[in-house]
């Protein structure tokens, strides 16, 4: 216990870090999702054959061999592009590299969330925004997007749920986060079970949470929405 | 300097082969295992007693809640700060010692993690089951245990087919963390073929491929299963219509 004290900060910093590659993650998902999801209901082929390949590597590819391959292979081919243009070097560091990964990993999910949440959104709402006389933006910023947000949040938070989790694997390219602060902490006390137990709580705290805002979310986007009492 | 030598990856299809070989072993048996807890503990999770339904209901919690990676280091490199456990090593107790081979850890791990998850899945799909369907098993005078291995169970185990087609998938790309604790699997060759040749694309870019092409085999295995046993629940044919009208 005393340990558990000792090493406090800086678990609690890595829960820090954690938490940061979690919100930029789920911002870059949330990007490339609307984008995926944008090419999946266009008109054009191509565009949507391309948003098929996105999701199926996604989802037949672990997170962990997508994430040592930018990491490493990333290196790689930066390395080659600034030898060709002769910059100074640049090296991409486990940050970034989770980041984009779980960013990669999660647009594909959300892509099917955003897709699902866009149709559900009645035809005759964007119909009549069009009659009043906006502009195909404004429809989509004042109309769609707010309405679609309704049907897309339990799927976002299934989502964001199973992002914040898989963030554990970046320990495994170097990251300082929670899971290899406790790795540290264990060895030098010899007390790993404490430290990987303090991460598990600290993770289902943070789950915890989570469940309480995306509730709060729900309850402030379901406004003026009649529910059955089954 | 070439990108892409497809020589490392010709070199290294043995280590590719036993990593593949290994995954297969690791995911299996952790998803038969898995299933053979959950459908017992799915029966106790639906229970109206509380004390029968709340520890599997704290299990799953804690199990669902927090990432499978730490809880294989946990079980793995957790187990040795016991001095119970460390005693047991010393004694040459059979049973504790196995809490010192990686393959066994993380077996267990994967276990009880795929466990928890398809305990929530089939609990799922029993409370949907339609309650006509209970009341009618009830009024032909089953009793309890009867109606669960007669009705209840048959049907929620084929309703759940979908979402624990996705559970596997979910299963086999979480087994790529194997190599955390030192085992060789696909992900693990991957990364010892890496170190030697410093080939990234050669040995990630083969590695996501065979994991691709499991998953595909995983789902055309499901696409079967249910048509095999969901037949009743597809969609009519649309040529079937016209022929009735």
């Amino acid at each position: 216990m005393d340990a558990l004290i000792e090493y406090s900060p800086s678990l609690l910093g890595g829960a820090w870090v954690t938490l940061k590659v979690a919100l930029l993650s789920l911002v870059l998902a949330v990007a490339s999702g609307l984008l995926g999801a944008a090419c999946k209901l266009s008109n054009l082929l191509p565009l949507r054959l391309w948003t098929m390949l996105y999701t199926t590597i996604v989802r037949g590819v672990p997170d962990l061999v997508m994430m040592l391959l930018v990491f490493y292979g990333g290196q790689l081919l930066l390395n080659e592009v600034i030898d060709y243009f002769e910059w100074e070097f640049i090296e991409i560091n486990p940050f970034v590299a989770g980041v984009l990964t779980i960013g990669f990993i999660f647009g594909a999910y959300f892509t099917e969330t955003f897709r699902g949440a866009f149709l559900s959104v009645s035809a005759g709402q964007l119909e009549a925004g069009r009659a009043y006389g906006m502009t195909s933006w404004q429809v989509f910023l004042r109309i769609m997007f707010p309405q679609m947000l309704r049907y897309a949040l339990p799927g976002i938070g299934n989502n964001w749920l199973v992002l914040l989790k898989s963030t554990a694997i970046v320990s495994m390219i170097g990251l300082s986060d929670m899971t290899s602060l406790a790795d540290q902490a264990g060895r030098s006390t010899h007390q790993p079970f404490t430290f990987y137990l303090a991460v598990c709580v600290l993770y289902l705290a943070m789950t915890a949470v989570s469940g309480w805002f995306l509730g709060r979310l729900t309850t402030r986007y379901n406004v003026g929405v009649r529910e059955a009492n089954v | 300097m070439e990108l892409f030598d497809f020589q490392v990856i010709t070199g290294s299809l043995p280590e590719f082969w036993r990593g593949l070989l290994m995954t297969l072993q690791l995911t299996g048996i952790a998803l038969l295992c898995g299933f053979a807890g959950a459908v017992p503990l799915a029966v106790a999770r639906v229970s109206k007693n509380r004390w029968v339904s709340g520890p599997v209901a704290a299990y799953t919690y804690f199990f669902r809640g927090t990432p499978m990676l730490v809880q294989l280091l946990l079980i793995y490199y957790g187990a040795g700060q016991w001095q119970w456990m460390q005693a047991a090593w010393e004694a040459g107790n059979p049973v504790w010692l196995l809490f010192r081979e990686p393959f066994f850890c993380a077996l267990l791990a994967f276990g009880l993690n795929t466990c928890a998850y398809t305990i929530e899945i089939i609990a799922g799909a029993m409370r949907n089951t339609p309650h006509g369907e209970v009341e009618a098993a009830k009024a032909m005078g089953m009793s309890r245990f009867k109606a669960l291995q007669r009705i209840v169970l048959p049907s929620a185990l084929r309703r759940m087919l979908p979402s624990y087609s996705n559970e596997v998938i979910l299963m086999l790309q979480g087994s790529a963390i194997a190599s955390a604790v030192t085992l060789v699997d696909i992900t693990g060759a991957a990364r010892n073929v890496y170190s030697r040749h410093f080939a990234p694309f050669e040995a990630f870019v083969f590695a996501g491929l065979v994991y691709l092409v499991l998953t595909f085999l995983l789902v055309g295995m499901f696409k079967y299963a249910e048509g095999r046993w969901l037949a009743h629940l597809a969609p009519r044919k649309a040529t079937k219509r016209k022929e009735a009208a």
